[in-house]
């Protein structure tokens, strides 16, 4: 029974709770790509710089207040700094759109012009950014760093296995469940949400009905930029900040959007966990686990790990590739890209 | 006009060129009282062209106090002439090196700096032209056998001394398993193959041998990895502020291991920073001088107006040991000088320190025995590589505290 316990403690430090976390890092960035596929109708490749504008933001302000003395207990001071970020991240967003996407716009582009341009203002919003805050890595997590400490757990529970939860491990998840939850029942719930839904659904059929679609664009690029600016701050508080990882956070977040169905708000979320529990399950050396399951060195000396670390992004492709093989629509039919 | 243009520059080229090789030859022929050139080929473009400034100019300081003293080969001044290896480019490197040896006519080459491109030069050039090689960074185990006529030498020590300080080390605390992760590249795996081989010879058992690639933002999968293999401690054969301390960081955050053995990669004040008091405990090692040929060094870097970083005093001592060996032979031809490199560093001898050059060179040619000591601690030993002094360095309160020389 202990050792079983034991096999299961370790799943959960391995994969559940980190898997969790980056999940939901993951489903509030495709989340943000699916809205904007949904009322724009283009994949935004610009997203992930959006993400790394906001973040830098956050951290500036941060960096601010720390010299200033600010903090709020245990919390990370970034939490109060995320307001400038996400202010910063939607002036951003609208002026883009402004003198960018809405002359494509006008000009009723094809979607593949918009993924040119997108890619476009993915490369001038990433030389802005590292033109301000430069390449580096960057630390600005501060506060308390545990939940639970995995050598304390050992203590309390007396397994020799731990458990450790990172404070902003359990920040990501509850943002995300609370943030999540407002984009919903703003959707579903309120007239503006409602004629967003409709923009998306028949465009055509959503002007006759008296929708404005300049203020449909808008507000979608307003909730775009403040997913894009949580998701972003509480990867780099979860991880570290550094411009070029939030350039290669774009696969995930786009294999995420692709793997739940994409336009669906509720297949981001649900493919941004699909994504990174994959990345961690597949990538794990089980002997441990084996070890406590089966009585050890039965299965001999290998790690029992299906697939090097190394290749822990070709997971997201794998996924990606099945998924429009076997259902194009993605797991909660989307629209087929 | 355009073909005007082409013409005139076409002449000037020429016409410049014939100067300068007129001007080449006139200087060969006066070795007595004239001047020689040596060639300084370190990667000033690449993935170290932060370090190469000051090599240089260690290598730099060296060759200006030879000339300045007036007591090389009755009055000789001794000329660098700079030349880019860029660290990584093989073909790019050759090329230099041909280059310095057949038009700039240079007597030795202090350099090459990358293990990778210093084996390209040696294969292709140095050993064909027979020109000596005194490289002061190149690290990699298989420069210690490779088939070099007796023209290499390097004043760093080997990667497989450092795995052999490390496993002593780990021997002594009792560690009898560890994992390692290295980072993806030469240094990381030749580094890593030779600590687990001492390791091993010694009794211990690595669990998992890992590769890490640096610059990522996450590395909880791979500390995932190296935890779930086990072993009383992890090596991390990285650089400090990238991969390896990701990998630090995930393995604390975890849980998987609580103490760290690091390489030199690895030793810096960054790292005790950014990781915190978790960091108390681990232990390294790093290459570093006994005696106060550094202290002595670094003062005269400052006052020569460059800093004293990695692998500088290195420098000096490559261009030094280069120039004292050929006083002690009397001939700036490679094929006899290369005899004399050995005897200069080794005892027996009066010991030589760094800016004590001139003292050097007039007992040489007074027909004394000398033992350079320089910046680095010189001692050579096998076919011609620093012995390497390493420092045991301990964490202690979160900053970097040496334990003992080894």
């Amino acid at each position: 029974m202990e050792s079983a316990m034991n096999a299961l403690i370790l799943i959960g430090n391995y994969i559940v709770v980190p898997g969790l976390a980056y999940g939901s890092q993951l489903a509030l960035g495709a989340l943000g790509v699916t809205m904007i596929y949904a009322v724009l109708r283009f994949s935004n490749f610009g997203h992930g710089e959006i993400m790394s504008f906001g973040t830098m933001l956050v951290i500036l302000t941060t960096f601010a207040m720390q010299s200033a003395g600010l903090a709020i207990g245990p919390l990370p001071t970034a939490l109060l700094a995320l307001p400038v970020g996400i202010f910063g991240a939607i002036g951003l967003c609208l002026l883009l759109d402004r003198y960018v996407y809405k002359f494509y716009r006008q000009q009723r582009a094809s979607p593949v012009i918009y993924l040119i341009v997108s890619i476009g203002t993915m490369f001038i919003v990433g030389g802005l950014v590292r033109f301000i805050i430069g390449p580096r890595d960057r630390n600005f997590g501060d506060g308390e760093r545990f939940i639970l400490k995995a050598g304390e757990f050992k203590a309390n529970t007396g397994f020799s296995e731990g458990l450790a939860i990172k404070t902003a491990q359990g920040i990501t998840v509850l943002t995300t469940f609370f943030v999540v939850g407002l984009v919903f029942w703003f959707l579903n719930y309120t007239r503006t949400g409602k004629s967003m839904r409709a923009f998306a659904d028949n465009e055509d059929l959503a002007l006759l009905s008296g929708v404005n679609p300049d203020r449909v664009v808008k507000i979608t690029w307003i909730i775009t930029a403040v997913l894009a600016t949580i998701a972003g701050t509480l990867y780099g508080l979860d991880k570290s900040y550094k411009p070029l990882v939030y350039l290669h956070l774009l696969l995930p977040i786009f294999a995420a959007a692709i793997v739940g169905g994409v336009g669906n708000p509720l297949g981001a979320i649900a493919g941004g966990y699909v994504i990174a529990f994959s990345e961690l399950a597949i990538t794990f050396a089980y002997k441990k686990v084996f070890a406590y399951v089966f009585g050890d060195g039965i299965l001999g000396d290998g790690l029992l790990q299906l697939l090097s670390t190394d290749y822990k992004f070709a997971v997201s492709f794998m996924i990606l590739v099945i998924v429009l093989l076997v259902k194009p629509t993605g797991i909660f039919s989307g629209k087929t890209l | 006009m355009n073909k005007m243009l082409i013409g005139g520059i076409a002449a000037a080229v020429i016409v410049g060129f014939a100067y300068l090789a007129t001007k080449k030859e006139s200087a060969d022929k006066m070795v007595d009282g004239g001047s020689v050139k040596v060639g300084i080929l370190l990667g000033f473009t690449g993935p170290i062209e932060s370090l190469t400034p000051d090599m240089a100019a260690g290598a730099e300081l060296a060759i200006s106090e030879v000339s300045k003293s007036g007591k090389f080969m009755g009055g000789t001044t001794v000329e660098p002439v700079r030349g880019d290896s860029t660290c990584v480019d093989a073909a790019a490197a050759t090329a230099t090196a041909e280059r310095l040896i057949t038009s700039d006519k240079v007597v030795g080459i202090m350099g090459a700096d990358c293990s990778g491109v210093t084996t390209a030069v040696l294969q292709n050039v140095a050993t064909a032209k027979g020109v000596v090689m005194i490289s002061p960074s190149a690290t990699s185990p298989a420069l210690s056998t490779i088939e070099d006529n007796g023209l290499f030498f390097r004043t760093s020590p080997s990667d497989a001394r450092q795995g052999h300080v490390l496993a002593e080390i780990l021997k002594e605390k009792g560690v009898m398993s560890a994992a390692l992760s290295y980072t993806n590249n030469d240094y990381g795996k030749g580094l890593a193959d030779s600590i687990q081989s001492n390791f091993e010879a010694v009794g211990g058992k690595v669990t998992i041998s890992a590769s890490h690639e640096d610059g990522k933002g996450d590395y909880s999968a791979e500390a995932a990895a190296l935890g779930q293999a086990g072993g009383d401690v992890l090596i991390v054969a990285g650089y400090l502020d990238q991969g390896g301390k990701g990998i630090i960081q995930a393995s604390l955050d975890s849980g998987a291991f609580k103490t760290f053995v690091l390489p030199d990669g690895m030793i810096g004040d960054s790292l005790p920073k950014a990781i915190g008091s978790d960091l108390n405990g681990s232990y390294g090692t790093l290459p570093a001088a006994q005696g106060n040929g550094a202290a002595t060094f670094e003062k005269m870097a400052s006052e020569a107006g460059f800093k004293s970083g990695p692998y500088a005093p290195q420098s000096y001592d490559a261009a030094a040991l280069m120039i004292l060996a050929m006083q002690a032979a009397g001939s700036t031809d490679s094929n006899v000088f290369k005899a004399k490199v050995m005897d200069v560093a080794n005892a027996p001898g009066e010991k030589i320190n760094p800016g004590e050059l001139g003292k050097a060179l007039e007992i040489l040619s007074a027909g004394g025995d000398v033992d350079y000591v320089g910046a680095s601690d010189v001692e050579l030993i096998g076919s011609g590589e620093s012995a390497g002094s390493f420092q045991e360095v301990v964490i202690k309160n979160e900053t970097i505290t040496p334990v003992q020389f080894r």
